[in-house]
């Protein structure tokens, strides 16, 4: 009886966040605004009920197999017919439940980090939102409905980095978020509209059977695959779209745990693997897919070396996990990739709150004025170290899992992207330690008085049920049972075996990691190397990573000023100048002119109006009596 | 020679044209409208001729009729004509047609 879910609970589950987002903009807002506690109490309840169906589905699916949902009429344009419907096949199930429990966590947490904002129920009913739209966007059976919730996500995530919308940095850089993943979703747009126009369709499961017979093939199929890939190297932050993610930071740290976690960027890598079939039978996607993964996952690490913000460290650390997620699709690894999100989730997030939590005491991002922190938050030390350890790969811990298996995949696949990766390994180690050291090793760097403590148990909670999971989650995938579940080798076209123990490989990657930690402890706990000496000794390095290659310079003033303004912008404006303005003011213009030439006739001699009536009709009747007389 | 229809059209028509003349050429308002007061005439005759000698036989006076009822649109007409015309010599000291103007552009 339990075994099989009903198809309605799948509705449910993008719905209820919905709908709580209704009662709380329509309902809570204008009418009980004086108990704001109330609004996230009915966000928790919705998502906390989502998860719950969530599990129930993931269960159904385990079980029984992917889920037959009928589907409604959505839009009938004359011949083409856009449904609405669900798929409820393992990848989406898995996500479901990725979506539901990280912002189910992050949701309790808010309660207190949120406490006393005055923005309390507005965000509340944004986080309904986002939660609702990534729901919606991981069911979505055709490709209109995913873009739709595609775009509502990018647009929660505006309005959540804009939370703070009277702080100028806030408002440009959701503006920044916006604009920059709407680059990359022009091409996925493209992309639709360009398979539509091949295939007729926009349904996915219609869209897989195409590329896997091979009707679907050869340079189109590469470029609607590439075209897709523009659309989540937006939303995933990769390079060259990546200068979004750190500035987004700007957000409230739930808000980060949120999009780093589970939402906004897991969609980009989430729309790769629910259309991995266009990718694997076009050789040349997957190898810009790879290409761009591998690379963005280095180019990231660098600038997560040098920040000192600890929320734009993990900004650069979730792009360059980001990178190997898209490594590892590229690599064939459709499983290790989805593994990989699903264990970044838990630890990214846990990051992110853990980081929340040290800024709740401190009041500061800043690692050079923290330190010393272990002492007074002991729960919020020992998550954030469980999470470090995870990100950076140490056995038992569930990064060490997904990521050796997508190293494995990029062995087999490119082995030049491996090597890139592996020294990544070596950063991320070394980065998330150094943020461990400075953050919560040494002594106190930030005033005398400051009053440290352990946040509320309403935050720490959250981090606790997430750390269970980053030293869990991993496990999994022991026996390759994630794997088979996500279809692996079942579909054909991109088998991968599971060679996780066979392989000496993740030994190599664990001994990496091991090293990088052990810089990081070296130049930041015991001091015996100086960091100020390396950074000077690799002084070009570090001008060039701390200022993060220059990207947002050259994008401002080559890209948007020199380009744009300077070139498009001035065209469109002649054009509007001249051209729309020149059309609307010359009709005014040929109007008057015309008007004055004809408004001679108006004399005002009432004769000359009698002459001219005489001769009209003399003119008429002489017509009729021609026509009478000669016409016949 | 008998007198026939085309008679009495003629006149009708002679007389249209002298007042249409004096109706597009007089300057003095007064005398435009004694040239339409004579145009309305004109057309009197056609109507009672036409009357008399296309439907002689029956006694249906229409176009006699009618006939009345121009005189006393024309005599209604004339009355508020000339109060116009006395209005607008008071107001401009002049009944010159060319001069009254205000409709110009």
């Amino acid at each position: 009886m339990l075994d099989q879910v009903p198809y309605q609970a799948a509705w449910a589950i993008f719905l209820l966040p919905l709908f709580s987002f209704v009662i709380i903009s329509f309902l809570l807002r204008p009418f009980f605004n004086h108990q704001p506690k109330l609004s996230g109490q009915v966000t928790m309840a919705a998502i906390g009920l989502s998860f719950l169906l969530s599990v129930w589905v993931l269960w159904s699916v385990i079980t029984q197999g992917a889920l037959s949902i009928p589907e409604v009429t959505w839009v009938v344009i004359g011949d083409t017919t856009i449904k609405l419907g669900l798929m409820v096949d393992p990848l989406a199930a898995v996500m479901l439940i990725i979506v539901t429990l990280v912002s189910l966590m992050i949701q309790i947490y808010s309660q207190a980090y949120m406490d006393k904002d005055p923005g309390y129920c507005r965000y509340f009913a944004f986080m309904s939102l986002f939660t609702g739209s990534m729901l919606g966007l991981v069911l979505a059976d055709n490709l209109v409905q995913l873009y739709v919730f595609w775009e509502l996500v990018g647009l929660c995530s505006y309005l959540l980095i804009g939370f703070w919308f009277y702080r100028p940095a806030a408002a440009a850089a959701a503006k920044k978020a916006f604009i920059v993943t709407r680059v990359g979703d022009f091409g996925f747009l493209v992309a639709i509209l360009f398979l539509y126009s091949r295939t007729g369709t926009f349904d996915i499961a219609t869209l897989h059977h195409l590329a896997v017979a091979g009707v679907l093939s050869g340079t189109a199929l590469t470029w609607a695959a590439i075209g897709i890939f523009a659309g989540a190297v937006g939303k995933s932050a990769q390079f060259p779209l990546h200068t979004w993610l750190p500035d987004a930071m700007e957000g409230p740290t739930p808000v980060s745990a949120l999009i780093h976690a589970a939402t906004m960027v897991a969609a980009g890598v989430f729309l790769v693997a629910r259309l991995f079939p266009l990718f694997a039978h076009s050789p040349q996607a997957m190898t810009t897919v790879a290409i761009i993964g591998g690379f963005t996952a280095i180019f990231a690490a660098s600038m997560g070396l040098v920040m000192n913000d600890v929320k734009r460290v993990l900004a650069y650390s979730t792009i360059s996990q980001l990178g190997y997620m898209m490594l590892g699709l590229g690599a064939f690894g459709l499983a290790p990739a989805i593994f990989h999100l699903f264990n970044h989730a838990f630890f990214k997030a846990l990051l992110f709150l853990g980081a929340g939590s040290v800024s709740h005491t401190t009041g500061t991002f800043d690692m050079r004025e923290m330190g010393g922190l272990g002492k007074a938050m002991p729960w919020t030390y020992a998550t954030f170290l469980i999470a470090s350890l995870s990100i950076a790969g140490i056995w038992p811990l569930s990064g060490f899992w997904s990521k050796d298996e997508i190293l494995t995949s990029a062995w087999g696949e490119q082995r030049i992207m491996f090597y890139l990766a592996m020294i990544t390994v070596f950063m991320t180690a070394f980065y998330m330690f150094r943020v461990l050291f400075l953050t919560f090793g040494g002594e106190y760097r930030g005033g005398q008085h400051a009053h440290l403590h352990e946040s509320p148990k309403v935050m720490v909670v959250p981090m606790v049920v997430l750390s269970i999971l980053a030293v869990g989650s991993g496990w999994l995938n022991i026996t390759g049972r994630f794997g088979h579940f996500l279809g692996e080798g079942a579909i054909g076209g991109w088998e991968h075996i599971f060679t996780i123990f066979a392989h000496p490989l993740p030994w190599i990657s664990l001994i990496v990691a091991i090293l990088g930690i052990l810089l990081a402890y070296m130049m930041y706990s015991t001091k015996r190397l100086s960091a100020q000496a390396i950074g000077q000794r690799f002084s070009p390095f570090y001008t060039l990573f701390s200022k993060k290659y220059w990207f947002d310079e050259l994008y401002e003033q080559i890209f948007v000023v020199r380009i744009l303004v300077d070139g498009l912008f001035r065209v469109l404006h002649l054009f509007d100048s001249r051209a729309v303005d020149g059309a609307v003011n010359g009709m005014a213009e040929g109007t008057i002119a015309a008007g004055s030439c004809i408004r001679k006739a108006q004399t005002g001699q009432l004769q000359l109006y009698g002459l001219a009536i005489i001769i009209g009709v003399i003119i008429i009747t002489g017509s009729f009596l021609g026509i009478h007389f000669w016409g016949g | 020679m008998s007198i026939g229809l085309e008679h009495y059209l003629a006149l009708s028509s002679i007389l249209f044209c002298i007042g249409l003349y004096g109706a597009l050429a007089k300057r003095n308002a007064v005398m435009i409208l004694m040239s339409i007061e004579i145009m309305l005439n004109a057309v009197n005759i056609a109507l009672v001729s036409f009357s008399r000698y296309i439907i002689p036989q029956v006694v249906v006076l229409t176009g006699q009729v009618f006939v009345i009822f121009i005189m006393v649109a024309a005599a209604a007409e004339v009355a508020v004509g000339l109060a116009i015309i006395l209005a607008i010599y008071r107001q401009r000291e002049t009944v010159d047609a060319g001069e009254i103007d205000l409709m110009k552009w």
